[in-house]
C-alpha cells in the first residue's frame, strides 16, 4: 500500500486508515417497500490521500458520503449493516457529541449545488460566522474576532473584495463565486478529511476547471485527505491518487490512479470510459445501453448483468466479491468480476 | 387593495388607543344611564344613535375596538410560538415518534370543530374575556403547526440544512437558524389574516354571553343586545356588526397584500 507522510501527530498511525467504511448498507423505507441502495459498500482513504469516486447519477455516491456524516434523513433511511471507521471510531456508533466533534473538526464536505447549499436568507458573513463559531469548541470569541477569521478563507479562495462579500447575500453573488464561498466554508477548520460532492457540476466548463484547481491547490498546501466525486473522468485522472468505480450501490472496481486508466478491467468501467465523447470527434460514443436497476428488486447477483456486455451464468445467481488482479500486475487493483475469478487471489 | 387594508388596520389601531380621547362619550363605555336619550336613532349627537339605555353606540364601538384587538393580539402571541416550535420540531424529525405524537395530537385538535370547541372550553370556564382567549388558542395553534410542518419537512432536506449539520450545528441551531427564518414570511402572512378570524370567533364568544361581559362593550355583545330590538332599532346591532366587518376585512386585506408582496419577493 502506498502512504503519504502526513504532518500531524494525529497521522502517525499508518496502519490505521483515516476513514474506512466496511460492508455499509443503506436502505431507504418508502412507500410499496425497501430500495436496497448502498450493498456492501466498501472503502477506505489514508491520511494524505486523494481519492476519487466515479459512478453514474443514483449509484449511491452521494448516499454513502451522506452517511459517512451521518446526515442522511432518517427515517426514511436505515443503516441495517456495515460499519464507519474515522480514526479508528464508529461514526454510526457515536453519541451526539462524538459526532459533533467529527462533523466540526474532522470532516467537511462541499455539496453539489452551491446555490442550495447556502442559506438565501443570511448574509455569507453571518453564515461563515457560524462555521467558525462550530469549529471553535469551547471557544468564544467576539463579533469582531468571528469577522477576522471569517475574512481569512474567502481570502483563500481568491474572492475579490471579501469585506464586501461578507454582507452579501448569496443571491447576489454568481455561480462561481456561491462555489468559492462553500469551499471557503469547507475550509475554515483545518480539517483532516474534505468529501467534495460535484464541485463542478453545477457551473460551466471554465469556472468549473477554475474551482477544481482551487481545491486542488488548498489541498495540497493545507494536507488534506480528499474524496472528489465527479462525473468527469478526466478530473479524476489529473487531481487523485486512487479511485473507486460505484455501480449501483456497489464498489466495482478500485485502483491507483493511473493503473485504472491504463488497465480498466471491469466491464463497467471500461464502458464508463467509452462513453467519454472525444474532443478529436468520431461521432456520439456508444456508452452503456441500459441503466440503473431498479433499488426496490435490484437483480439477484451482480447488479450490472443486465447490462454487462460480458455476462455469464454465474453473474445472474452470485454476487461477486472483491478479486485481487490477475497474476503479474501490483496488488493494489481489485475487482468486483467473476471474469477475474480464476486470477485472482480470492475475497 | 392591501393599501386600503394597512390604512383601516392603522386607524383602527388609532381610535382603539386613543378611544378615551376620540370618543364623543367616553362615559358611555361602561355602566352608564340615560333614559332621556334611549334607543335614540342616529342624529348629529350620536351619530350611530344609542341602545336602549341611552348609551352612545360610536364611543362604545371605539372602545369595543379595543377588545377586539387585545383578543387578536393575545391570542396570536400565546399561538404562534407553541404552533411554530411543534412545528419545526415535527417538520425537522419527520418519520420519528417525536412526529407522530406532535402531528397526531394536532389532527386530533384540527378535527373538532374551532367555535365547538371554544364554546365547550368557555361554557366550563367563568365566562370572560381572558377564559374566550385560553379557549380560541386552544383551538388555533394546530394550524401553525400544520403549516411550519408542512414547510419544515421540506427544507430539512435542503443542501444548507445538511450543510449545517455537516459542520456539526446543533439541533436548536438548525432548527431555529436555519429552518425558522426560511418560514418567516408565511407564517406573517397566515398571522395578518387570522388576527381578523380571532377576532370573528371573539365576537361570536362574545355573542353568545361567553366573551366580554357586559356592561364592557364588546363588539359581539353589542350585537346580542341589539338583536332583540330588530329590526325596529336597527343601529344597535347593525353598527356594532359593521364594525366587525371593518375591522375583519382590514386584517384580511392586509394579509393578503402582505402574502402577495412575500411572493413578489421570492420571484
Amino acid at each position: 500500500m502506498r502512504f503519504e507522510m502526513g504532518t500531524s501527530p494525529l497521522r502517525q498511525a499508518q496502519d490505521i486508515a483515516l476513514l474506512e467504511i466496511k460492508d455499509l448498507h443503506v436502505h431507504f423505507d418508502v412507500y410499496g417497500g425497501t430500495l436496497k441502495v448502498l450493498d456492501g459498500v466498501n472503502f477506505t482513504v489514508h491520511s494524505g490521500q486523494k481519492v476519487g469516486l466515479v459512478g453514474e447519477t443514483g449509484c449511491g455516491k452521494t448516499t454513502t458520503m451522506k452517511s459517512i456524516l451521518r446526515i442522511l434523513p432518517m427515517p426514511p433511511a436505515r443503516i441495517p449493516r456495515g460499519e464507519i471507521y474515522f480514526k479508528a471510531q464508529d461514526v454510526l456508533k457515536m453519541g451526539d457529541g462524538e459526532l459533533r466533534q467529527v462533523r466540526s473538526e474532522g470532516i467537511s464536505m462541499i455539496f453539489q449545488d452551491p446555490t442550495a447549499a447556502l442559506n438565501p436568507v443570511f448574509t455569507i458573513g453571518q453564515q461563515l460566522g457560524a462555521v467558525v463559531k462550530y469549529s471553535m469548541e469551547g471557544k468564544k470569541l467576539s463579533k469582531k474576532e468571528i469577522r477576522e477569521r471569517a475574512i481569512i478563507p474567502l481570502k483563500e479562495v481568491a474572492l475579490p473584495d471579501p469585506e464586501r462579500m461578507l454582507d452579501s447575500y448569496p443571491i447576489q453573488l454568481s455561480g462561481g463565486m456561491r462555489q468559492r464561498v462553500c469551499i471557503a466554508m469547507a475550509l475554515v477548520a483545518s480539517r483532516e478529511l474534505l468529501i467534495a460532492d460535484e464541485p463542478g457540476t453545477s457551473l460551466d466548463v471554465t469556472i468549473e476547471d477554475q474551482i477544481l484547481r482551487l481545491l486542488h491547490r488548498l489541498v495540497e498546501e493545507k494536507n488534506v485527505s480528499v474524496i472528489l466525486i465527479t462525473h468527469t473522468l478526466g478530473v479524476v485522472r489529473e487531481t487523485t491518487d486512487r479511485v473507486y468505480v460505484m455501480y449501483a450501490g456497489n464498489m466495482v472496481e478500485v485502483a491507483d490512479t493511473e493503473e485504472l486508466f491504463a488497465q480498466p478491467l471491469h466491464p463497467y468501467t471500461r464502458g464508463l470510459m467509452d462513453a467519454v465523447p472525444r474532443l478529436t470527434g468520431g461521432g456520439i460514443a456508444d456508452g452503456i445501453p441500459g441503466r440503473i436497476p431498479d433499488y426496490l428488486n435490484p437483480p439477484p447477483g451482480c447488479r450490472f448483468y443486465p447490462r454487462c456486455p460480458q455476462a455469464m451464468d454465474i453473474c445472474r445467481q452470485e454476487k461477486p466479491s472483491f478479486y485481487g488482479k490477475r497474476s503479474g500486475v501490483s496488488d493494489n487493483h481489485e475487482v468486483a468480476c467473476f471474469l477475474y475469478q480464476d486470477g485472482g487471489k480470492g475475497a | 387593495m392591501s393599501i386600503v387594508g394597512l390604512v383601516t388596520v392603522l386607524l383602527i389601531v388609532f381610535l382603539a388607543v386613543f378611544a378615551p380621547l376620540v370618543a364623543p362619550h367616553p362615559k358611555h363605555a361602561s355602566a352608564f344611564v340615560d333614559f332621556a336619550n334611549a334607543s335614540s336613532p342616529p342624529c348629529r349627537t350620536y351619530p350611530f344613535g344609542t341602545d336602549v339605555v341611552g348609551r352612545d353606540i360610536l364611543s362604545r364601538i371605539f372602545f369595543g375596538f379595543r377588545f377586539s384587538l387585545v383578543m387578536g393580539v393575545v391570542v396570536l402571541a400565546l399561538v404562534v410560538p407553541p404552533g411554530v416550535t411543534l412545528g419545526l420540531v415535527a417538520g425537522y424529525n419527520q418519520g420519528t415518534w417525536l412526529d407522530t405524537v406532535i402531528m397526531r395530537i394536532t389532527d386530533i385538535f384540527l378535527a373538532v370543530p374551532p367555535l365547538v370547541l371554544a364554546l365547550a372550553i368557555c361554557s366550563v370556564l367563568t365566562p370572560n374575556l381572558f377564559n374566550a382567549m385560553i379557549a380560541v388558542s386552544l383551538m388555533w395553534w394546530p394550524w401553525y403547526t400544520r403549516l411550519v410542518y408542512g414547510l419544515a419537512s421540506t427544507l430539512r432536506n435542503e443542501f444548507f440544512v445538511n450543510s449545517a449539520e455537516a459542520i456539526g450545528a446543533s439541533k436548536a441551531h438548525i432548527i431555529f437558524r436555519e429552518i425558522l427564518p426560511n418560514c418567516i414570511s408565511p407564517i406573517f402572512t397566515k398571522m395578518s389574516l387570522d388576527v381578523g378570524w380571532v377576532i370573528l370567533i371573539g365576537s361570536s364568544l362574545s355573542f353568545v354571553g361567553l366573551g366580554v361581559q357586559p356592561p364592557r362593550p364588546g363588539l359581539g355583545t353589542m350585537v346580542a343586545d341589539g338583536a332583540r330590538y330588530l329590526p325596529d332599532q336597527w343601529w344597535i346591532s347593525v353598527f356594532p356588526a359593521l364594525a366587525i366587518v371593518v375591522i375583519v376585512l382590514g386584517f384580511n386585506l392586509l394579509g393578503d397584500g402582505l402574502r402577495d408582496m412575500f411572493a413578489a419577493e421570492e420571484v
